[in-house]
């Protein structure tokens, strides 16, 4: 059998302030099929964030991250890979949507020149053909008068029209892997809602795998096959996504499943 | 029936126009009673209108129109002197539990400051206070010497929390209090103020954006769009037997932690109703009223204390569907 | 509750304070030590100074000798000593003078910032008049007017510099004030003295210190250059901007005549700009939340 889709081992992240490490994940474990969905849940500061951020060897702002273990990614070990060799990979084979599409937005350029460099880099696309392609893409994700609205710039979409925009770029180069990290946390739940739908729906239509990263098990639900919990930088129990809402094994599984507030299940009122 | 601990009626706040920009009317025609020892829930999504009101009632955001009384008193027309008075009997839990606490000010003296402001018990009695409100929300009284950012969220919302019942007010808004927590930081906290509204038979305004949490605390609940109420009931009333089809979508977009009912859920949604802003009294309403001529307000009674407003109503769309 | 075995708090490991920079410290700490000395020379100036500053002596343009470490000047005053007593003077005009524009600053600038509106755009627009003027014209012109006296120059000093500071302390103040925890304590029925003391001023402070530091650094050297141009403290006292103008023709004669005063120019000025920069790092890294 060749190798899966995607094969974390041991993956371990320290981020390093002032000479001091701080250990994030303690050595992970997890396979993706190809065109899998599967869900991380977890609380600030279980790692959640840090496992997406690791794939795509990304640190977050002014700090340096320390990887350690193997991804293994359509057979290539991408720990080894050069700085220059990540770029090309990030955004062509993995892509990613983050919570809030406004820092992650270029706010001086038109969303449509945004995506346009995109598919020039990653696809080797001319102009004129780029320009199609991007009044495509965000028409698939939703948007009306997509030509025109391609020469807005991010401050003039609402927020969930830019997290649109935001899964338009994502999914512009066919990545093989999206991840999504919290990308509804900011958003109304009518949004959401749709959002979820929008995502659904593209991975159905493209056949890419998605990781989807919250805190939310109402979110998780029904997105994914398979979802990992995570707490402290471990992955304390992983299963299908049924198994772990009707029968979840670890306490802290279970603690979280029982802290979701539910609108058909009332607490007794003072 | 003894009059109502805060009511509030007709409240409107415009803002001025600014930089070209038209005047934006974010609250118009708001009118609910709180009883003592009650939580009303307000719902909404952002834009609606919610946290413009929880300041307006509280008179950190002046209003344009209506009054606001609190123990019978009206606050709309208070001097500045009078209304700090009155901040004793109402208090405020902002959203962010990261940014309301002054980083500079040691949990002490935050705890303190309601204190020395409204004198409530005499000045030696204040320390005595400090420890003895920490402990009520769950905190070791020793952290009283340490600066906010030592806390994590959830500890420093406890910190706001303890702050706001100082000078054991009557009346708390909430402004998205838990929002900014994590599930479990906000379940605790959830059950922390559901415990506290026992003991201390405390009237709330919970503003928040999730219904499901607004479910586990509020009695009634109010759900408002561009500005106005368009839905106020008890709790049941307006989750088991809505009526208003905003409030309908609100709920149906809620995700629900079942995988079956969730992936049906997604799959089968109907796109959500265009909701209209305006609105004609001269011709008849859902209900079949024509307010220009009956000269009745646009809020019709469904049941006893269960209310709707005919405005917002997407075309073809009749009260129940 | 059933999760009481897995911690709720949010403490990430993940960094999100930065201490300051042991550089940053130590560029404060030499600038404190600078300071510290130069305060040390000048207040107990009297009791250290080897001679009277005013006595003359036959012994003139002497180079520097046992007697004299710094030499003398052209009638033969020790010039060690007047460059003790003669920083008194200009570290005098130059701390009360920024002290008066701090206050002047603090108040004008907070009530700016904080009310906002009309009084913010008549307060600024007075400010922005006397700003357009370059700093030494308008002190030379004013100095000039109202006579080269200790007060004149401390009041023309704080004049010039008011605007810089009201501007300094008007900025962080216009955003500090519409922070969540100022409407925290509002609602909670501060008063506005207290929201603007307690509330909004401690969370200003980074930015207002640096700009006093370099204000006194450019404060030093406008005292010095309006002496030098003989605007400055009358005479006998010695000054430094003075001491510079006497010796500026005998410069070849006697380098020390002009090295001595211009070297404590440089220090004192150099004191101020290292404290500042040292304070702007500290602070900037520290103050982030």
């Amino acid at each position: 059998m060749s190798d899966p889709f995607l094969k974390v081992r041991g993956l371990t992240a320290a981020f390093t302030t002032r000479g001091r490490d701080v250990q994030v994940l303690n050595g992970l474990d997890f396979d993706m099929a190809a065109g899998e969905a599967i869900g991380i849940v977890g609380e600030s500061g279980s790692g959640k964030s840090v496992t997406a951020r690791a794939l795509m060897q990304l640190a977050p702002e002014g700090s340096s991250i320390r990887l350690g273990g193997s991804v293994t990614f359509q057979g290539q070990d991408l720990l080894q890979y050069s700085e220059r060799q990540m770029q090309t990979l990030r955004g062509s084979q993995i892509a990613m949507v983050f919570q809030d599409p406004m820092t992650s937005l270029n706010p001086t350029m038109t969303v449509g020149a945004q995506i346009d460099d995109m598919l020039r880099r990653h696809k080797g696309l001319s102009a004129r053909p780029a320009r199609d392609r991007t009044v495509e893409l965000l028409e698939r994700v939703g948007i009306h008068n997509a030509r025109r609205r391609a020469d807005d710039h991010p401050h003039q979409f609402s927020g969930g029209m830019r997290q649109r925009v935001m899964i338009a770029m994502a999914i512009s180069c066919d990545p093989a892997l999206l991840i999504a990290d919290e990308p509804t946390t900011a958003l109304d739940v009518t949004v959401q809602a749709q959002i979820l739908r929008l995502l659904l729906q593209l991975r159905e239509d493209l056949g890419m795998a998605l990781m989807l990263i919250t805190h939310d098990f109402g979110v998780i639900a029904g997105m994914v096959e398979r979802v990992m919990v995570m707490y402290r930088g471990d992955i304390v129990e992983t299963g299908p996504v049924e198994r772990i809402f009707d029968a979840p094994e670890h306490l802290y599984t279970r603690a979280l499943l029982a802290a979701v507030p539910r609108l058909d299940a009332p607490e007794a009122k003072p | 029936m003894s009059a109502p601990l805060l009511r509030v009626r007709d409240l409107a706040v415009t803002f001025p126009p600014r930089r070209g920009n038209p005047a934006v009317r974010a609250v118009e025609g708001v009118s609910f009673d709180l009883a003592a020892g009650q939580t009303l829930g307000l719902v909404g999504e952002s834009g609606s209108g919610k946290t413009t009101t929880g300041r307006a009632i509280l008179q950190l955001q002046k209003a344009s129109a209506g009054s606001v009384e609190l123990l019978g008193r009206n606050l709309t027309t208070m001097s500045g002197a009078q209304l700090r008075g009155m901040r004793r009997h109402m208090q405020f839990v902002l959203q962010n539990p990261h940014s309301s606490l002054n980083p500079r000010m040691r949990i002490s003296s935050i705890l303190t400051e309601p204190l020395l402001v409204h004198r409530p018990i005499p000045r030696d009695q204040f320390a005595a206070k400090v420890d003895s409100l920490l402990e009520m929300v769950g905190l070791d009284p020793e952290v009283r010497n340490r600066f906010p950012h030592e806390f994590s969220g959830g500890q420093r919302q406890r910190i706001v929390i303890a702050r706001a019942l100082a000078v054991d007010p009557d009346f708390v808004v909430c402004d998205e209090a838990v929002s900014a927590l994590d599930v479990r930081t906000q379940a605790q906290i959830v059950t922390l103020l559901a415990d506290l509204q026992t003991r201390l038979n405390l009237s709330s305004l919970f503003i928040a954006h999730d219904l499901a949490l607004v479910r586990r605390l509020a009695h009634r609940v109010a759900v408002m769009y561009g500005g106005r109420i368009v839905e106020l009931g008890t709790a049941a009333q307006v989750y088991e037997n809505t009526v208003h089809p905003y409030t309908r979508t609100l709920l149906d977009a809620v995700p629900v932690p079942d995988v079956q009912a969730q992936r049906k859920r997604l799959r089968n949604a109907a796109p959500p109703p265009v909701f209209p802003r305006e609105y004609d009294p001269r011709h008849p309403c859902v209900f079949g009223e024509v307010h220009a001529e009956s000269g009745t307000p646009e809020w019709h009674e469904i049941a006893p204390g269960h209310n709707v407003s005919c405005r917002f109503w997407p075309a073809g769309m009749t009260p129940g569907q | 509750m059933s999760d009481t075995d897995f911690v709720t708090d949010d403490d990430a490991p993940l960094p999100q304070r930065r201490k300051a920079a042991n550089g940053d410290r130590w560029m404060v700490g030499l600038g404190l030590a600078m300071l510290a000395l130069m305060l040390i020379l000048t207040l107990l100036g009297p009791l250290i100074a080897p001679y009277d500053p005013s006595m003359t002596s036959p012994n003139s343009l002497a180079p520097a000798s046992a007697q004299h470490w710094l030499g003398t000047d052209s009638i033969g005053r020790d010039i060690l000593s007047r460059l003790i007593i003669g920083g008194r003077t200009t570290l005098l005009i130059t701390v009360v003078a920024v002290c008066l524009a701090l206050a002047a600053g603090l108040v004008l600038g907070l009530t700016a910032g904080y009310i906002g509106g009309a009084v913010d755009q008549v307060i600024m627009r007075v400010l922005d008049v006397i700003f357009a003027f370059p700093v030494f014209l308008l002190a030379i012109a004013v100095v000039a007017a109202l006579g080269p006296t200790v007060p004149n120059l401390i009041l023309t000093i704080a004049i010039v510099y008011t605007p810089i500071l009201a501007r300094v302390v008007r900025a962080p103040v216009l955003s500090v004030k519409s922070w969540d925890h100022v409407e925290a304590a509002r609602s909670v029925g501060v008063s506005e003295f207290r929201l603007v003391t307690r509330h909004i001023l401690p969370l200003a402070i980074s930015p207002i210190l640096v700009q006093v530091s370099l204000t006194l650094a450019n404060t030093i050297f406008t005292v010095t250059a309006l002496s030098f141009l003989g605007l400055g403290p009358p005479p006998p006292d010695p000054n430094w901007g003075g001491m510079l103008a006497e010796a500026r023709q005998f410069m070849e004669l006697a380098p020390l005549t002009v090295i001595a005063p211009a070297g404590a120019i440089v220090f004192a000025t150099l004191t101020f700009i290292v404290l500042a920069n040292g304070l702007r790092e500290m602070l900037d890294v520290a103050g982030k939340r």
